[in-house]
């Protein structure tokens, strides 16, 4: 909190506009203001940041429309850098890219957002029921747990000490209703004085939260999806890219992930995207159930909206607003996953900021800058242990909209040097509808031999083993395809096509994953149960290859066919699974002991 | 409220003008009105203001002006468009101002041209079905209530054809509170003579506005009209209470008068020349579409952009996709071989359609056929190809029937009649009655009981 002067109680600083360009304004008379602060801006009270100081003359990014502002208008300081609150009554909000919850705008302002429009992150006047786990005379430090909020069902809120508070506890609260305005502690520093501990505390969002040590991320996020969790895992506190082309389907996966990870908080940042994209995660979250706990997902969600029609410095600030949050989840012991869609938008929102600043640009106009906030934003997700001694974690899975699709642009290329996890999404995918269309040639996990012991233990030994066996067969699966091509299927070799099939199963039976409906979450025990099924035909077949028996054959059969089906099963559906393995083996056990009786014939 | 006047610029480039001391007077965004002596008046909008420097974007070019004898006006307001119930049935030109020769409109209120953001918590997620009666647009790509779905075309491709006939034929938006606005941008005179024309004709409705700036006329202009049109689709819709559907066409001309402007004022150039903001600038449109929660009234979007060269990955189409709600690409392929309309269905997409078909909305088997479709029609391109190296004699039996069904889902499913008006369930089940040509185990985005359903000869 360094970075924030001291706010005065009689702030008299006052500084004035001079210049105005767009998003971007020089004010005078900033030599008291600090660097990075807060500050509103004219007669309509804009919110804006100071980026950029030159001895008397500021220069401001506003975060909302600056037109119909004149020169000389005040600017007024805030006495802190961007802030946001954390404290209970953040889960299930909606917030702007500068934490300004919408629905209480809806409510004073209507349906367009105005600007200079204010309303308090959290309404102070809400009251909790704190129950208080310190008592008066003990002595804290920074991360110790002083209490308890219960905010949802599923959301136990624990209330840490900040992390520049630390002493004897001289006062508690009682169990008793407090208000988001409140305080819950007050505490006597080493300097004697005495320190109160709100119920709400602020943080700046460009400073990361603290933590006690990091741990290798070998627990898997759990995502339901079985591309993802079958060939490129995500582990908790990890990091993944889904770089993808309009119209591949980065939204939908996003919302998938938002819907199904196995998270306890999941913060969602809608960044430059479109509208309608957050009033759907709006609508249906209330409604859709999370599938471990039963209760709607949106007692754990999180939503952030700057989309592409609100201002763009904004923009560049919702990442931060939502990584902030997260942290603070993350520092009750929790494991959140933060989707950001999409990251491209932040880094064009940094572009057009820097283009007003008139900075050098390096690469396609992005500034030279844009590798190094990349890393310091994916570096804020990690496993870690807590303040309070908890484990908890942030993933981050960051959309990429990389310009006509092409990979090799700065946004993307930079992207994958700071994240372990690639899920690339194929244009030609998507134009056949196969969807989630995530590349099996293209993408890759690192995390996938780190959480490969998890799914052993948890849902398989043969996991591991399976996995590679179903990428070995994608991949020369691609090599035939290439022949195909070609020259056409009838003159590969019978073992060629059975890979060509199997692969075909694999793609259609497996990979394939509808976003609605009863397939949306496959827990990884369902997707296991499908690979399994496949590649056994897959074993059988190659058998009965061996022994002369015609691919038709092997293939030609309802009980084949079936597999592709096999996913619209309810994973509970057991008996399902087991009829129709039953009914696959019954068809390879004939047309097998058909060809030895012909041969049996012909001795 | 008193109009200062400063005579005099100092600087004149391109599109811009120079003033030196307008002071605090002036604001950023205000309106200003530029002359010279016996010339006309010239509309102009104040881009950067600082002390001693005012820089005035003068929307009808700056030719003839005359630094000293220029008087240069502050208007005291931003680019406003007037709005009144009786704007409907009434042509205006790109800055807003009548140009049907019957007057000024009287009545009603000004209102900023930019529109603000709409709040994402006050809108209502598009699912209502728009009937089209394309079956390739109400199968494949379906049109949502609500939803901007930009049709890419390229030059010489009936992109104007399929527009009349989505807005004549576009249906469950009932045709009492149905209303047409409709933008043109640095079209030819042809065409928007061809669109007025068959729009009166043969639309069920005389709601329609026109806002028109046509090839010849001012660049910078164009900044301004879609703006206008969008208000104007907002208030109709918003506060009257219709269902507008804008036609906006060419956007490719606006963004290449967003290009000029920003080239002119010195901005570093992104892409092809193309300033850094083209994506917030163009969201700053497509955007003003929706459904709100609790009006009546909606804004689908329609517009209409030629892909220069035929390029999907140029960045007007790219961006456009990026933020749209899909697209309908026009196929110059398709186009050849007489199909109309030749739409590739492949690269088209509707990201609202999950929600608006199926059980409810239009028939159960909707999405599972779409999805069929979709991957039975993208196998008949691999075939194709091979056919191309192979010949088509060499083909294997399964791929001579993907190639069977691709001609009849060509010739049979996308052609259609330029006046021709397909029930929703006529081209369902025309789908089905082709995707029967391929043999079941091809068959596996439907699911079994499908099958049974709609597949009668197994």
């Amino acid at each position: 909190m360094d970075s924030a002067p001291n706010k005065t109680s009689t702030d008299s600083r006052t500084g004035f506009v001079s210049m105005i360009n767009g998003p971007v304004i020089h004010a005078t008379g900033m030599r008291d203001f600090g660097m990075r602060e807060m500050v509103h801006v004219g007669d309509m009270r804009l919110l804006g940041e100071i980026i950029r100081m030159d001895g008397d003359e500021a220069t401001i990014q506003v975060y909302e429309e600056t037109q119909g502002m004149r020169l000389g208008e005040r600017i007024e300081g805030s006495g802190e850098a961007l802030s946001v609150s954390l404290g209970p009554g953040l889960i299930g909000g909606f917030f702007d890219g500068i934490g300004r919850p919408l629905g209480a705008l809806l409510e004073k302002e209507g349906m367009y957002i105005t600007p200079g429009i204010e309303a308090p992150m959290i309404s102070p006047d809400r009251l909790w029921d704190v129950t208080p786990v310190v008592a008066a005379g003990e002595m804290i430090s920074s991360g110790a747990l002083l209490g308890t909020v219960q905010e949802t069902a599923l959301m136990l809120h624990r209330i840490i000490c900040p992390p520049d508070i630390e002493g004897e506890v001289v006062w508690m609260t009682p169990a008793t209703k407090v208000s988001s305005g409140g305080i819950i502690a007050k505490v006597r520093n080493a300097l004697g004085r005495i320190v109160e501990v709100p119920l709400t505390q602020r943080w700046p969002v460009r400073t990361s939260r603290p933590y006690r040590e990091r741990l290798l991320p070998n627990e898997p996020l759990v995502t339901g999806q079985r591309v993802i969790d079958g060939l490129f895992p995500i582990a908790k506190g990890g990091t993944a890219a889904i770089p993808g082309g309009f119209g591949t389907g980065k939204t939908v996966t996003q919302h998938q992930l938002a819907k199904w990870s196995e998270a306890q908080v999941v913060v969602y940042i809608g960044c430059g995207e479109r509208g309608n994209e957050m009033t759907d995660v709006l609508e249906q979250f209330p409604v859709l159930e999370d599938p471990r706990s039963g209760r709607p997902l949106m007692e754990r969600t999180i939503l952030i909206a700057n989309t592409s029609n609100m201002p763009v410095a904004a923009r560049e600030a919702s990442i931060y607003t939502g990584i902030t949050i997260a942290e603070y989840f993350r520092d009750m012991g929790y494991d959140v996953a933060l989707m950001a869609d999409s990251t491209s938008r932040w880094a064009e929102a940094l572009r057009e900021i820097s283009g007003r600043l008139e900075e050098i640009p390096a690469e396609e106009g992005f500034p030279a800058y844009l590798p190094s906030r990349l890393a310091e934003f994916y570096e804020r997700a990690g496993r870690v242990v807590t303040q309070c001694g908890e484990n908890g974690s942030v993933s981050i899975i960051g959309a990429v909209s990389p310009p006509g699709g092409d990979f090799t642009e700065p946004v993307t290329r930079h992207t994958k040097r700071f994240i372990r996890c690639f899920w690339g999404l194929d244009k030609n995918l998507a134009n056949a509808r196969h969807f989630p269309a995530i590349s099996w040639l293209e993408s890759y996990s690192e995390y996938a031999s780190e959480v490969e012991d998890w799914f052993q233990g948890n849902v398989d030994p043969k996991w591991g083993e399976l996995r590679e066996k179903a990428r070995a067969i994608l991949l020369e699966d691609e090599k035939i395809q290439q022949v195909i091509r070609l020259v056409g299927e009838d003159v590969l070799p019978d073992d060629q096509r059975l890979v060509n099939y199997t692969a075909f199963l694999v793609k259609n039976g497996y990979l394939q994953q509808a976003a609605f409906g009863s397939d949306s979450y496959s827990p990884p025990a369902k997707g296991f149960a499908i690979l399994d099924m496949i590649l056994h035909f897959y074993d059988r077949g190659l058998e009965l290859v061996r022994q002369g028996v015609p691919i038709s054959l092997i293939k030609g059969s309802d009980a084949v066919e079936d597999i592709t089906h096999l996913r619209e099963f309810s994973s509970e559906d057991k008996s399902s699974f087991e009829r129709a393995r039953k009914k696959l083996d019954n068809h390879l056990n004939r047309v097998g002991s058909e060809r030895t009786r012909e041969e049996g014939g012909i001795k | 409220m008193p109009q200062s006047e400063y005579v005099g610029i100092s600087q004149v480039t391109g599109p811009f003008i120079l003033l030196e001391d307008a002071g605090s007077d002036a604001f950023f965004g205000e309106l200003v009105d530029v002359r010279v002596p016996g010339g006309v008046t010239r509309r102009g909008r104040i881009v950067s203001l600082s002390e001693g420097a005012t820089l005035v974007q003068v929307f009808s070019g700056t030719d003839g002006l005359i630094p000293n004898d220029t008087r240069v006006r502050l208007l005291g307001r931003t680019l406003q468009v007037q709005l009144a119930p009786s704007i409907i049935g009434r042509t205006f030109n790109g800055l807003g101002e009548p140009a049907d020769g019957c007057g000024p409109v009287f009545g009603g209120r000004r209102a900023d041209a930019n529109g603000m953001p709409l709040n994402p918590m006050a809108r209502q997620y598009p699912k209502d079905f728009i009937h089209t009666g394309i079956s390739s647009i109400d199968t494949l790509t379906t049109l949502i209530r609500g939803q901007k779905l930009p049709i890419f075309s390229g030059n010489g491709l009936p992109h104007n054809q399929l527009a009349v006939q989505i807005a004549t034929q576009a249906r469950l938006m009932g045709s009492e509170n149905f209303a047409v606005v409709f933008a043109g941008i640095g079209i030819k005179h042809d065409d928007a003579e061809f669109l007025m024309r068959e729009l009166s004709e043969k639309g069920r409705t005389n709601n329609v506005v026109t806002y028109l700036n046509l090839a010849d006329d001012p660049v910078i202009e164009r900044i301004a009209t879609p703006r206008m049109a969008l208000s104007a689709a907002e208030y109709m819709a918003y506060e009257l209470g219709l269902h507008v559907l804008v036609i906006i066409t060419d956007m490719t001309s606006y963004c290449e008068a967003v290009r000029e402007l920003g080239v002119a004022a010195g901005e570093v150039p992104s892409r092809k020349g193309y300033p850094a903001y083209l994506y917030s600038d163009l969201a700053s449109l497509y955007e003003r579409a929706g459904v709100v929660r609790g009006l009546n009234g909606s804004v689908t979007q329609l517009p209409i952009l030629t892909m220069p060269n035929d390029d999907i990955t140029h960045p007007i189409p790219d961006l456009t996709g990026f933020i749209t709600e899909g697209q309908i690409v026009l196929s110059r392929d398709l186009d050849g071989k007489g199909i109309y309309p030749p739409i590739d269905v492949l690269t088209s997409l509707s990201r609202l359609m999950k929600d608006g078909i199926g059980k409810g909305f239009t028939r159960d088997d909707h999405p599972n056929l779409a999805s069929q479709l979709f991957a039975s029609y993208s196998h008949v391109q691999d075939v194709r190809s091979l056919a191309g190296v192979v010949g088509e004699d060499e083909l294997s039996k399964t791929d001579k029937q993907s190639l069977a069904f691709g001609g009849l889902f060509e010739n049979k499913f996308l052609k259609q009649g330029k006046d021709e008006d397909r029930e929703i369930g006529q081209s369902l089940d025309m789908a089905w009655d082709i995707l029967s040509s391929l043999p079941k185990g091809d068959l596996t985005r439907v699911s079994l009981d499908e099958i049974k359903a709609h597949i009668k000869n197994q």
